[in-house]
């Protein structure tokens, strides 16, 4: 579902890179050539991407956990049977970008235990509460539209096994938002109890949602080199208005109002125009100190744990089915 | 607390089109069964296949990319391989 832009990149040839070998890297990449798993590569570009993209397996991971709160309370069916399958879906895509970014030459093992000992990082927007059910209509619309806006350029990004990962998650993305749009929908022409459900949902969603994108390009160093080395295509900030711009209409169609005083359309650009974000809030989430930070890194490493005699137990049978083949060939012989 | 680490297998998948089986992606898993059947959860939720093969990753044996030129460029200068180097008279028709 998620991927955020957080910016980090390392800069810069590693030892034993000489300005030839980059050269010809980036005429590869200016030639719009896919980079596979074992073709040469400049190290700072395989540490961009390993982190790119277990971060962006990492949210996809961690975002199962807000929705999956609501699972066993979907109001019908219906509802229940659609959430499952998105939640699902959200481990599903992780897996995909695990798979991605394991071609890299990282294994899976170091990137579990990147998530659960807090080293890695996800994105901000899990760290909230679903306090409601208009929640999960709130992310599957705005959460979903704004990981959709960032993952559709993604499909095209330089690196081989992350372009095809993504191109599969964007052809599921899509059911997320529009699944997430009708409960919103519903609850709208529902009683004013509803419509203010939704409301509310939308007035704690927003911001958060727009945070997505990553900081602003003025503050964001790195965006210059992930564009030259064509892993991302457009910046934070043009993702965002494209999003906005994208989603202020569907939000008036609800009948509902967003919680941004300054947002008014611009005549002269066709753009939405919106105010100021809370910087420091994305800060603060994204070092820790977000409402569900510690409860969401619990749950994770609580899952682990207890899967881990499962885990043992697998590769122990595995181990002894293997034994007795080997036991019964010998005896054949 | 080192775990044994999961054996990798790589995933493909025959789409319903009837095609040849197609690199998907991989899993991990404890031995092949528990390998198609992670398969299955990780790449067909949607129809897009009706058979798996998984193949554990460490049995592949891949040709480097630096030797590419070595490999494929010899046939570049061979069109005579191709149908379009030979002419025939317009008049004997499709061939």
């Amino acid at each position: 579902m998620y991927t955020q832009a957080l910016n980090q990149a390392d800069d810069g040839p590693a030892r034993g890179e000489n300005e030839t070998q980059l050269a010809r890297f980036q005429a590869r990449i200016d030639a719009e050539e896919r980079i596979e798993p074992n073709d040469w590569m400049p190290e700072a570009y395989r540490r961009t991407l390993i982190r790119q993209i277990s971060q962006h397996a990492h949210s996809e991971i961690v975002g199962m956990l807000p929705e999956g709160n609501w699972i066993t309370r979907a109001p019908s069916l219906r509802r229940k049977a659609a959430l499952l399958a998105k939640v699902q879906d959200e481990g599903g895509h992780g897996l995909y970008l695990y798979a991605a970014a394991e071609t890299l030459g990282v294994s899976r093992e170091e990137l579990t235990d990147q998530l659960l000992s807090g080293r890695a990082k996800y994105s901000s927007i899990f760290n909230y509460p679903t306090l409601t059910w208009a929640d999960i209509g709130a992310i599957g619309w705005l959460v979903d539209g704004a990981a959709i806006m960032n993952q559709i350029p993604l499909c095209r990004t330089s690196y081989g096994p992350y372009a095809r990962a993504m191109i599969r998650i964007c052809k599921e993305e899509s059911f997320h938002q529009r699944q997430g749009y009708e409960i919103m929908l519903t609850l709208c022409r529902g009683t004013p109890e509803q419509k203010a459900m939704a409301q509310d949902a939308l007035n704690r969603w927003w911001w958060p949602a727009l945070m997505m994108f990553g900081p602003p390009d003025a503050e964001s160093a790195h965006t210059a080199q992930s564009m030259r080395w064509k892993i991302k295509r457009f910046t934070n900030d043009e993702l965002r208005q494209k999003f906005v711009d994208a989603t202020v209409p569907q939000g008036l169609h609800l009948g509902l109002t967003f919680p941004d005083p300054e947002l008014r359309f611009d005549e002269a650009t066709g753009h939405w125009r919106f105010g100021a974000i809370d910087w420091e809030e994305f800060r603060r989430v994204l070092a820790g100190h977000g409402p569900c930070n510690r409860e969401r890194i619990d749950a994770r490493r609580r899952a682990h744990a207890e899967g881990a005699w499962v885990r043992e137990a697998a590769l122990a049978h595995a181990a002894k089915r293997r034994a007795r083949e080997a036991a019964r060939k010998v005896a054949a012989e | 607390m080192a775990e044994t680490p999961m054996p990798i297998w790589e995933v493909f998948i025959r789409s319903r089109t009837g095609l040849a089986h197609r690199h998907v992606g991989s899993v991990h898993a404890a031995d092949a069964e528990m390998a198609l059947q992670a398969a299955r959860d990780t790449y067909t939720r949607r129809g897009e296949g009706l058979s798996i093969w998984v193949v554990p990753s460490a049995a592949i044996t891949a040709s480097d990319p630096a030797d590419k030129d070595m490999l494929f460029e010899p046939t570049a200068s061979k069109p005579y391989r191709h149908p379009t180097f030979y002419t025939v008279p317009e008049e004997v028709g499709h061939m």
